[in-house]
């Protein structure tokens, strides 16, 4: 039997358009792997020529799911080319949008999105709810909502639904894959999970909500600070951001983490060999500044850096300059890697190859996706809370580093190794999505804080909002750039400014990193990369290939437009028009 | 110099009193009371639609009762929700049980769900709606059968799916549709499946067998974000590519869920889609100018602005308008159902309405400043300069808008009526 070829397009549970092909082997094992973007819209083009303040509004429709971290990325980009450092109040308010951003992010991803490839929900049918509540408290000493009546009600909604043989959008998923390794009473309670966790994922949206306005799309973050003063002064705005957080932390302790650990020991073969681990070069921008002393001098909650082979014990420095963008395998025009600030290129499309299966396939040869291929001096890295966490660990931090032994020690103890599991089961799929759970109980023990210190600050009678700064003085030249994390990864904004108006605008973010083809070295992505050697226990159905990729929390909208384009339709777009400069 | 000064002066004299008449017409009056005929004629036609729907096969036959049974909620619950959404589709208190009865009918609907060129932000904002949650929305009242972002399988499995909807449910299903369509370049800036279908021929193959094609979202409607200026890949709204079909718009940057559930209720309610207004959106949610309803309205009329962020009028909740708020040229109930179950709203967190239901508004309303003063990048040339007198064109514009609007609103009232 030859290689099977297998396309996976669309890809689902991710937000936007993503295809991937990959070889399998006869022995089932993955042995080249393409990722492939199957959409552009130009973004960064249309900021072109706009006044840079309005720069946010449109460059965070770059994504509705990490919506609050462009806008802010793109305002802090601007802010970083006037040299203006924002008033503490405001630095506290973004921090909080941005966490409670995090945390909506982190749950829908593992419940809603990444859990059905873990989770059987079919097989939960055949769960004795008595045993699984008593399952339950095999990891955690209070459970969440896995009382033996609740888990029957749950499963008789899911009988019925079953039963009638319509399962929307839960058909045709892989259920009864051989690869799904929990009981069926472990199914049932993550399942339980899944539904409790729709409901509390709307009060994550509610505390964006409470100081950006609405979300998805949130809309008070202004160049040089924030707009939303009433709800810093209304000490019971503050009051139920806390509530409402509170509430968010117990379900990431009490079900969250829990259901990691629970996977985690099921799946414990597939992280100890390393399944999934790819690049093994971590890199991070680094996020949440702690202090007033402005971008890029003050201390991090998350510090930046990057980490070499799965190397913990060194730290290299992270350089903006050491950024840069090849297009090889990317339809653009281009022939070396560029800086962001220089970022040139034209729209070169060359499509697919229809076969006689009538099917179309890459060109692998060739260019095959719309996202470039970024390199970090001259290296191939991987981005996401497995690099911030790697990078914390590997830089010492303390607070990082409690959390991360504190998860590992917890898996030791419940695979009875009697000491903590190894560092290095965090370089594979299953470390990614743990270093996600990880990463939410530090980040909302961490935000309970940091709303006593806005609700304390604004009693000391701070209601300072927003720096004020001379426009035409500092837009006449000038260049900035707004880099920090997005859930997934780091985000980072590059902005040219002539005249008062937008020169040049390059974005480099997260699914740029991890989505992008092969480079102008023939080296692969991290989605490539994380997907070889990988075995598939049933080529039909490649459900080990989504839960990688879904390890990594595609978002491609947020890829695909990051392209400058210079093609035809901008030309023609120069000789109609006068209004750009 | 001095020439100049002066006519700017004078411009920005008739921009205010352009502004004073727009705002004292009377453009923006819904009619919310037809008089008893018309209800008892609509209440006649609507529960003939419902039996008609009732003999139909289910799309998801979980019935309602057992939704609130597992949810824990009361009938009465239940009868709190139909009577908003009662009031929110503008019709009188006696059609709650109606409307109780076609929420119960909802899952003969089944909802198709596109995404095109998007950032996903519709289907983000759909998962945070309050009524009806979305676990009732995924499991129990409707049936949605594919949404790319939601579903659990992928790859052919998720297209042989969607090929299985559209033959069982022929004719019947509501195709809604997430993100633009990109033209240029025969559609190749997007393309989905192994065969890599282009968006556009992909979303004219699953609106061929639909019932009614809901566009949500400033994208899907006007091209919204891709096609601002210089538009890169040719991007179009639904209404550009789809023809022979009912096409609704559901604007706004996202679009608010409580929107999108109304229209769905309202074509289960009536088998046809609700009165529109000249941009094909419903009127109940976006009959409603934001300035007319907003909480800071009092502080216009009292010449009482922000005139800089965070400055004492940001702290008193004064009028947003210097700082860019286009509230009076924006049809949409933000104002009234606001966002994420009511918390708040773009103008209640201190930031000016952008505009974000009307068409192209990146290109118009999306700044931080009034037109005048907007600096904007629009799509026509000459800008740089006479930056004032492009802003009183787009402002007659807009009042214009608002005449047309008022006409055309008048006339599918009508259209209604006479059926």
């Amino acid at each position: 039997m030859a290689n099977k070829h297998l396309i996976v397009d669309p890809i689902t549970r991710i937000e936007g358009h993503l295809r991937v092909e990959a070889i399998i082997g006869e022995d089932n094992i993955i042995k080249d792997a393409y990722a492939s973007s199957t959409m552009f819209r130009g973004i960064e083009t249309i900021l072109k020529g706009r006044d840079p303040r309005d720069a946010g509004l449109l460059a965070m429709r770059i994504c509705g799911v990490c919506t609050g971290t462009h806008y802010q990325r793109s305002i802090e980009a601007v802010e970083d080319a006037f040299d203006v450092t924002i008033p503490k109040n405001a630095r506290i308010v973004r921090n909080l949008i941005q966490g409670a951003l995090y945390l909506h992010d982190h749950v829908v991803h593992f419940y809603h999105l990444h859990g059905l490839d873990w989770v059987d929900i079919t097989s939960a049918l055949k769960a004795d709810p008595a045993k699984a509540e008593a399952e339950s408290f095999n990891w955690h000493k209070t459970p969440y909502g896995t009382s033996k009546s609740e888990l029957i009600q749950i499963q008789e909604r899911l009988t019925k639904f079953v039963k009638q043989g319509r399962l929307g959008i839960f058909s045709n998923a892989y259920w009864g894959n051989k690869s799904y390794k929990l009981t069926p009473e472990q199914n049932l309670i993550a399942t339980a999970h899944y539904l409790q966790a729709l409901d509390l994922q709307r009060d994550a949206a509610k505390m964006m909500a409470i100081f950006g306005g609405k979300m998805p799309h949130p809309q008070s973050l202004v160049v040089g600070g924030v707009t939303c003063v009433q709800d810093i002064k209304n000490p019971a705005r503050i009051a139920l951001f806390k509530t409402l957080l509170k509430k968010f932390r117990h379900f990431i302790k009490t079900a969250y983490l829990p259901d990691l650990a629970m996977a985690g020991v099921k799946y414990v073969d597939e992280a100890l060999d390393g399944t999934g681990g790819g690049l093994k070069n971590y890199m991070t921008y680094g996020d949440f500044r702690l202090d007033d002393n402005g971008f890029y001098k003050s201390a991090l909650l998350f510090p930046s850096g990057v980490v070499l082979n799965g190397d913990l014990s060194k730290v290299h420095p992270f350089d903006q300059n050491k950024v840069a963008e090849d297009v090889t395998h990317a339809w653009y025009e281009g022939d070396k890697p560029l800086h962001p600030y220089d970022g040139e290129t034209e729209p070169k499309y060359t499509g697919f190859e229809k076969k006689a299966d009538g099917f179309s396939y890459i060109k692998p040869k060739e260019k095959y996706s719309w996202i470039k291929s970024p390199i970090y001096d001259d290296t191939r890295v991987e981005v996401g809370p497995l690099a911030r966490m790697v990078v914390g660990v590997a830089a010492g931090d303390e607070r990082i580093t409690k959390y991360v032994t504190g998860f590992l020690g917890l898996l030791g103890d419940k695979l009875g190794l009697g000491k903590a599991a190894p560092a290095s089961a965090l370089f594979s799929t299953v470390g990614r999505t743990a270093a996600r759970a990880i990463e939410s109980e530090l980040l909302a023990d961490v935000m309970m804080e940091w709303v006593d210190e806005l609700a304390a600050n604004v009693a000391n009678g701070d209601l300072s909002t927003w720096t004020e700064f001379d426009f035409d003085k500092v837009s006449k030249d000038a260049k900035g750039h707004g880099l920090a994390e997005a859930p997934r990864g780091g985000l980072g904004h590059w902005v040219k400014i002539k005249d008062g108006k937008i020169e040049n605008y390059q974005a480099v973010v997260p699914s740029t990193w991890n989505a992008a083809p092969r480079d102008y070295k023939d080296r692969m992505g991290a989605y490539e990369s994380s997907l070889i050697g990988t075995k598939v226990a049933n080529p039909d159905q490649p459900l080990e290939i989504l839960r990688t990729i879904h390890s990594f929390d595609p978002c491609i909208a947020c890829a695909v437009h990051l392209v400058d384009t210079k093609g035809k339709e901008l030309s023609s777009f120069k000789v109609n028009t006068s209004c750009s400069i | 110099m001095n020439v100049q000064i002066i006519l700017k002066g004078n411009v920005m004299t008739d921009r205010r009193d352009a502004l004073a008449s727009m705002f004292s017409a009377k453009g923006a009056k819904v009619n919310t009371n037809r008089g008893d005929e018309y209800y008892d004629n609509l209440l006649i036609k609507i529960n003939k639609r419902l039996d008609e729907l009732e003999k139909t096969e289910v799309a998801s036959k979980t019935s309602i009762e057992h939704v609130l049974e597992a949810e824990g909620l009361t009938r009465r619950d239940f009868m709190k929700w139909a009577s908003a959404a009662c009031a929110m589709l503008m019709l009188p208190p006696t059609f709650t049980p109606t409307v109780l009865r076609a929420a119960e009918l909802m899952n003969r609907v089944p909802v198709i769900w596109l995404e095109l060129q998007d950032c996903a932000g519709n289907s983000e904002a759909i998962l945070r709606s309050d009524a009806p949650t979305i676990d009732e929305l995924i499991l129990d009242v409707l049936s949605l059968e594919f949404n790319e972002t939601l579903m659990a399988a992928a790859g052919h499995e998720a297209e042989g799916h969607l090929e299985e909807a559209m033959h069982t449910f022929k004719d019947k299903y509501i195709c809604v549709v997430e993100g633009a369509i990109p033209l240029s370049m025969d559609g190749m800036y997007g393309t989905i499946g192994a065969k890599a279908e282009t968006f556009e021929e992909h979303l004219i193959r699953v609106a061929k067998d639909s019932a009614a094609v809901v566009a949500v979202g400033t994208c899907a409607t006007f091209g919204g974000v891709p096609a601002a200026a210089p538009n890169p890949t040719g991007a179009v709204g639904v209404q550009d590519v789809v023809r022979g079909k009912p096409i609704i718009n559901i604007p706004a940057c996202p679009a608010n869920p409580a929107n999108i559930t109304g229209t769905i209720l309202h074509f289960v309610l009536t088998g046809q889609i609700p009165e529109l207004d000249h941009l094909n959106r419903p009127k109940f949610a976006f009959g409603y100018r934001i300035h007319d309803n907003c909480e800071r309205r009092a502080h216009f009329d009292a010449g009482e602005f922000v005139e800089e962020w965070g400055d004492e009028g940001a702290q008193n909740n004064f009028c947003l308008y210097k700082m860019g708020c286009k509230g009076p040229m924006t049809f949409n109930n933000c104002s009234i159902v606001r966002y994420n179950e009511a918390v708040n709203w773009p103008i209640g967190a201190g930031h000016g309405c952008i505009g974000c239901s009307e068409p192209q508004f990146w290109d118009k309303y999306a700044t931080e400043r009034p037109i005048a003063d907007s600096r904007i990048k629009a799509p026509t040339g000459g800008v740089e300069k006479s930056v004032d007198e492009f802003g009183l064109g787009l402002l007659t514009a807009a009042g214009i808008g608002i005449g047309i609007h008022a006409v055309a609103s008048i006339a599918a009232g009508k259209k209604e009526g006479d059926e």
